[in-house]
Parts: structure tokens; C-alpha cells; sequence
């Protein structure tokens, strides 16, 4: 019986291929350039310390130990005292305060684990960092919607504005445009409905804040590498030179 | 066996040294001489002639870095990405190591392609290296199956799909095809038991298969000796020693040359390893830092560039574009029957194959026939040395008009790899139709191009310019 599930599955599946009928989650508008530098240290604390207090209650970055968090600069008695809410061991790994099965129940998704986002996010629009940029800033109230908000970067998405107390509600106001002639929707600008505890500036700077540390996290070796990279290139520059000469001292004798 | 040989004792310990070895081990001697001391190489070999070199760099490259990998990867479905990040994160430079081999795996298939292409231009295939063309094309057969089973080992999105795309398509063959399909995975979808064996063969069986093919190709080689740029056959002028007079030995002179090349291609690929290890999602898909999810098909499945030339010609088999081959294969049949000079038994043989392949053709699904393209567009390049019937060797000297046309099969090959990165278009699809057909064109109709044109005469001894 198993088996032959598997196997209806399977046809299920090389059906969807065939067709290429698939649903989409995609679209959206266009991406903002994410501000933030993975060497600006005090942005990613500041970004680490948002993550850990609004992402973590709902997604984990299980591949994320908390000790590796002494590269941003933090102290492994800082972590402890300030970070930690799910464990008490600094080399744990983030994992989320969810129960997963509840998470389904209420989103009717499973909180992604952030860990890679900003890797695994990048496309034509942009990288990863520029897409969650704009995610996190593009919220708005949509009544129609099971959690009471909307986004512009990932319409129908599941997740609710979790940082709307900082940045209070905001409502998109769009207008009809001609392109190819039809009619379509577009964008235009932004309307305050009510205010939130930073003005948009703030809100703007902290997000960037918490967007350039989920750019950091995905890769954490990230500017070790460029910094050996450089000393790497150095190396094979003059070794370039060398056994150019080498090559030239040898070949001299060829006529 | 050689006679030992004695040594005065007032020699230099070093001399003492060598003569002990020479004397138990004289194998490694003959055939260091054999190989690079005394193995005489055309003095005009040009740029062209490094990507060999590169190649054995970047197997080595490979094999190192997996070596690595493999202690502290897991090879289970509920692990295996988990086990990558941690590479990633905790290993120490492990980073390096993984992204030398992601990086070296596309790096493998630009040097190989660069070297293939130095042999379509300068006939290097040919008489009497058709052994040397061969196994080199087996060596290109076994490195794809080693890439593609090895992407699928981080386990993420693009890994899981892209095999269970390509693993699929086996079940479009008639009759064994679904079997087929389902001994490759081992399971109805793509899972556990799929990775353990891609795993084994990826670091195991393939490996070894390439090696044993390199090693044939370099032996294959250093009999029949390597061609050159003009297509000359350095052989067939000896000085009285014996020697090739265009030739040089091979260490130090070549290995000096490559020496430098090595460093040349190594700031690249550390520039790209150190600086920009995804290359913008080509070297390292976006969607594969995702895991893999058997209930969520991405949007758009793309193979890794360095197949997509090959998927292109996949997704050109449609319908439509069976009516247009099943054209080509009577058009093909009637050719051969009205202008061939084949006795009245062949004609009948040629008449029964081509209407049993038109036959097939309306049998069987588009789809099977898209599975014989891509693989075909493989396999048609062992059978270059025989198509191939121009009157020189290197492009050099073959009429004009060849060189444009060597010209168009390389942006063709292009258009089709650029095609197949993207969705599914319907231009696109019109363009790798034709590229297809063009592509197949120019191998299964070059005995008849390549006689055309006058081509130049070939000098006596190589050009060469010293440096």
C-alpha cells in the first residue's frame, strides 16, 4: 500500500513536471538595495539582537551555533546574558520557541528555518539581502488575509508584520497604469495609517541592521574568506611572475 | 631485467643514491623518460594546449578536496544537508574545501570543454589518434555522470529535483524504461536509498572509472605522440638521432609552460572561490540553499550550466519537431539511395532502417526521442574521427568557409547552453530546434562539408616563432 502511494505520488509529481503547472509564490515588486556591510560590526550586533528577539520566537536558524556570534564582536558572557532565551548553552544552534506542529496550525506553514534565507532568497532581482530589504519594509492591513496582513515583495505570504510596532501600519496605494494594453495595478507610494515607535528612517536603519546579519549568517566565513582571498591573490600574483620569468629563462634556448 | 650495475665508490652519495634505486626499481626510470624527459612534443603547441594539464590539475583538485569532504559528510537523507552546513560553519576551513570543489566542478567542465574544442580545431582526432579522441570522450561521459551524482549529494532543493528530473527521463525508454528508472533511484521517488548509491558511485565506482580512462588517454597519447596547431606529423622528420626535429622534450621545457599556466588558472579560480563562490547562482544554484522538500517542485528546475547545452537539445524534441527529424530521416534515406555508391543489398538494408526508425519515431513518445537527442548529442562526438573527411588536419589549413563553421557550432553550442539556463520560451524553443538540428547537421553531414573547399598547403615543418 505504501508502495503503491509512493508511486501515485511519483506520477502525481512527474505529471506536475510535464505540465510545468505549477503554483506560484513568486512575483511582487521590485527589490530595494539593502544598505548594510557584513564588516559593519555594530550593525549586525544590533541586527543579531532584533533577530534573536522577534524572528527566533517563530523560525530557527538551525544551523547557527550562538558562540559564533563572538566573530560580530559579542562576548560569549554577552550572548549568555543577552541572547539567550531557548538554551542555556552558548554552543547550541538557534532553534525556535514553536512547537512546529502549532506553527502549522496557526500560519498554515512551517516558519522556514532562516539560517540560509538570505542565500537561498537571491535571484534576478537582486541578492538575498536587497529581497528581505524590501520584505520586511512592504508590509501592509489586509482584512481579507487569515492573519490580518499582506506584503508587497511575497503577496499572500503567511507570516504576520511581527516588527508592526515599530513601524506602525502603513497602507499601499496603487494606481492604474497601461502597459502592453492592459490595465494593471501598480504601485505608487506609501500611507501612513498609524504611527509606530521609530519614524520611518529608524525603521528603515534597523531592518537593514537585521537583514545585513541574516546576510552574515548565511555564511559566516564570509569576510575571512575575502580576507584570505586577498593574501591568496597576492601569492599566486608573484608565483605568476616567477614562473613566467622560469618559463622565459628556459624557452630562450628554443629557436 | 637490467644488469645491476656498479657504481665506483668514489661517487658522489647522491650518484650512489640514483644507482641504488636505478638498480631496483628501473621501471620508474623508463618510464620517466618515457613520459617527460624523453617524450619529444611538438615545439609549436600554442595556448590552446594547456586545458589538458588543467584538467589533470583539476582532477587532482577534486579528489583531494573530496577526500576531505567525504569525512565529514553524511550520506543520509535526513543529514546530508544538515552535514554540509556544518562543513560550512563548524569544520574548520571547511569552507574552502567545499567551495574548492564546487568551484573545481565547473571548473573541470570549462578546462574540458577548452580542450575538446583545441581538438576540433586542429584535428587532433585523427589518424592515428582516434584511440586518444575515444577515451577522451569517455572521460567526458564519466565526468558527467560523476557531476551530475554528485549534485545531488548537499541535498537541496535543486540536488533532489534536478535528479528527479533527469532520473524520469529513463522512464521514457520503452519497455525497461520505468524498471529502469526505478533501479537507478531505488525507490519510486527520489530519496535515501538514491543518495546512498549516487554517494557510492560519486566517490567510489566513477572515480575509479576515470581514472583508469585518464590514465588510457595519456598512454594512448605518448604512443602515437601529440599533434600540433599546423597538424603536422612531427615524426616524419628525424634528425639522425632519431630525435623529431621539431620536437622538445616534454620536462623541462612543457612543464615549465604549464607551470606558468597553473598559476594563471589558479588566481582565477581562487578569485572565484575566495570573491564570488556562486558566480551569481551558476556555479551554486540560489534554490539549493534550501532543503530539499520531496512536496514542493520549485518554479523553474534548471541542470547546472555545464549541462545545459544538452538539455537544450532535450526540451527541442517536441511533437512538432518529430515530424521535422522523421523529414530528415527520409530525406537522409533517399540521399544515400540516389547518390550513394552502395551495391543493391545496402541500398535495400539502408531502405528497411530508415523506415523502421520512421516507424519508431511515430510509435514512440516525443519524449523518449528528446532522452536520444541529448544523449546522442554525446555520443556522436566518438564518431567524429570517421565523419571527418577533410583533406588537413588543422583549421589552419582547411578551406576558409570551415573556419566559419566551427565558428557557428561554437555559439550555437552556446545559444543552446545559454537557452537551456532559462524557462521554457517560444522563441526560445524555435531557437534550440534549429540549434539542435545545426548541431547534429555538422557532425552527421561533415563527410560531406568537410570535402568541400580547397584547402591550403601544409609545410614540411611546424611554424614557430621563438619567443
Amino acid at each position: 500500500m505504501k508502495h503503491i502511494k509512493k508511486l501515485a505520488f511519483g506520477l502525481v509529481l512527474a505529471l506536475g513536471l510535464a505540465t510545468g503547472a505549477h503554483a506560484s509564490s513568486e512575483g511582487g515588486i521590485a527589490w530595494d538595495k539593502a544598505p548594510g556591510k557584513t564588516t559593519d560590526l555594530a550593525s549586525l550586533q544590533n541586527g543579531a539582537k532584533l533577530f534573536v528577539n522577534y524572528c527566533l520566537n517563530c523560525h530557527s536558524a538551525a544551523f547557527m551555533r550562538y558562540n559564533r556570534l563572538t566573530d560580530i564582536g559579542l562576548t560569549e558572557k554577552q550572548i549568555k546574558d543577552n541572547l539567550l532565551f531557548t538554551t542555556e548553552k552558548v554552543g547550541e544552534t538557534m532553534k525556535s520557541a514553536i512547537d512546529a506542529k502549532q506553527a502549522k496550525e496557526w500560519f498554515g506553514a512551517n516558519p522556514p528555518d532562516l539560517t540560509l534565507i538570505a542565500r537561498s532568497r537571491a535571484g534576478s532581482g537582486g541578492t538575498g539581502a536587497d529581497y528581505l530589504y524590501t520584505y520586511m519594509r512592504t508590509f501592509y492591513r489586509d482584512d481579507a488575509k487569515a492573519t490580518g496582513w499582506n506584503n508587497l515583495a511575497f503577496p499572500n505570504v503567511a507570516m504576520p508584520h511581527v516588527l508592526w510596532e515599530l513601524q506602525g501600519e502603513r497602507q499601499p496605494v496603487f494606481e492604474e497604469r497601461e502597459e502592453h494594453g492592459h490595465k494593471v495595478k501598480v504601485f505608487k507610494k506609501w500611507e501612513q495609517v498609524s504611527p509606530g515607535t521609530m519614524t520611518p528612517l529608524q525603521y528603515d536603519q534597523a531592518v537593514g541592521d537585521l537583514v545585513n546579519y541574516l546576510q552574515w549568517m548565511g555564511e559566516p566565513a564570509q569576510n575571512t574568506r575575502v580576507r584570505v582571498g586577498v593574501w591568496v591573490l597576492l601569492f599566486l600574483g608573484l608565483l605568476t611572475f616567477l614562473t613566467w620569468r622560469l618559463n622565459a629563462a628556459y624557452w630562450k634556448d628554443i629557436k | 631485467m637490467a644488469d645491476f650495475k656498479e657504481i665506483s665508490p668514489n661517487a658522489s652519495s647522491g650518484e650512489k643514491l640514483t644507482n641504488w634505486f636505478e638498480n631496483r626499481f628501473p621501471t620508474a626510470f623508463q618510464e620517466y623518460k618515457k613520459h617527460m624527459s624523453e617524450y619529444y612534443a611538438p615545439k609549436n603547441f600554442n595556448f590552446w594546449y594547456v586545458f589538458g594539464a588543467l584538467s589533470m590539475l583539476v582532477l587532482v583538485i577534486q579528489i583531494v578536496t573530496g577526500i576531505f569532504l567525504v569525512m565529514h559528510y553524511k550520506p543520509d537523507a535526513g543529514l546530508a544537508f544538515a552535514s554540509v552546513e556544518y562543513i560550512m560553519r563548524d569544520v574548520p576551513w571547511g569552507w574552502l574545501i567545499r567551495y574548492m570543489h564546487s568551484t573545481g566542478a565547473s571548473a573541470f567542465f570549462l578546462v574540458v570543454y577548452l580542450h575538446m574544442f583545441r581538438g576540433l580545431m586542429y584535428g587532433s582526432y585523427r589518424k592515428p589518434r582516434e584511440l586518444v579522441w575515444l577515451f577522451g570522450c569517455a572521460i567526458f561521459l564519466a565526468l558527467m555522470a560523476e557531476a551530475f551524482m554528485g549534485y545531488l549529494l548537499p541535498w537541496g532543493q535543486m540536488s533532489y529535483w534536478g535528479a528527479q528530473v533527469i532520473v524520469n527521463l529513463f522512464s521514457a525508454i520503452p519497455f525497461v524504461g520505468p524498471d529502469l528508472a526505478l533501479l537507478i533511484r531505488g525507490d519510486f521517488v527520489v530519496g535515501d536509498a538514491t543518495l546512498n548509491r549516487f554517494f557510492s558511485f560519486h566517490v567510489i565506482a566513477v572515480p575509479l572509472v576515470l581514472l583508469g580512462l585518464v590514465v588510457a588517454h595519456l598512454l594512448a597519447l605518448h604512443d602515437v605522440g601529440s599533434n600540433n596547431p599546423d597538424g603536422i606529423e612531427i615524426k616524419a622528420n628525424k634528425g639522425p638521432d632519431g630525435i623529431p626535429l621539431d620536437g622538445i622534450p616534454f620536462h623541462p621545457y612543457y612543464t615549465v609552460h604549464d607551470i606558468f599556466m597553473v598559476s594563471v588558472f589558479l588566481m582565477v579560480f581562487s578569485a572565484i572561490v575566495f570573491f564570488a563562490p556562486e558566480v551569481g547562482g551558476y556555479f551554486l544554484e540560489y534554490n539549493n540553499f534550501i532543503p530539499a522538500d520531496p512536496y514542493q517542485t520549485p518554479l523553474h528546475i534548471a541542470p547546472v550550466w555545464y549541462f545545459t547545452p544538452f538539455y537544450s537539445m532535450l526540451r527541442a524534441v517536441t511533437t512538432e519537431m518529430m515530424y521535422v527529424l522523421m523529414a530528415c530521416v527520409v530525406g537522409g534515406a533517399a540521399l544515400a539511395l540516389v547518390k550513394g555508391k552502395f551495391s543493391a543489398m545496402i541500398k535495400g538494408v539502408i531502405l528497411i532502417a530508415a523506415a523502421a526508425v520512421v516507424a519508431a519515431m511515430l510509435a514512440i513518445d516525443a519524449k523518449f526521442w528528446g532522452v536520444v537527442a541529448m544523449g546522442g548529442g554525446v555520443v556522436i562526438l566518438f564518431f567524429l574521427p570517421w565523419l571527418d573527411k577533410s583533406a588537413v588536419k588543422s583549421i589552419r589549413y582547411r578551406p576558409s568557409w570551415h573556419k566559419l563553421m566551427l565558428g557557428i557550432f561554437v555559439v550555437n553550442f552556446l545559444v543552446l547552453g545559454y537557452l537551456g539556463i532559462l524557462p521554457p520560451s517560444e522563441i526560445g524553443g524555435r531557437v534550440s530546434q534549429l540549434g539542435t538540428l545545426f548541431y547534429f547537421g555538422f557532425f552527421l553531414l561533415m563527410p560531406w562539408w568537410s570535402k568541400i573547399g580547397e584547402s591550403k598547403p601544409v609545410p614540411d615543418r611546424v611554424t614557430f616563432a621563438a619567443h
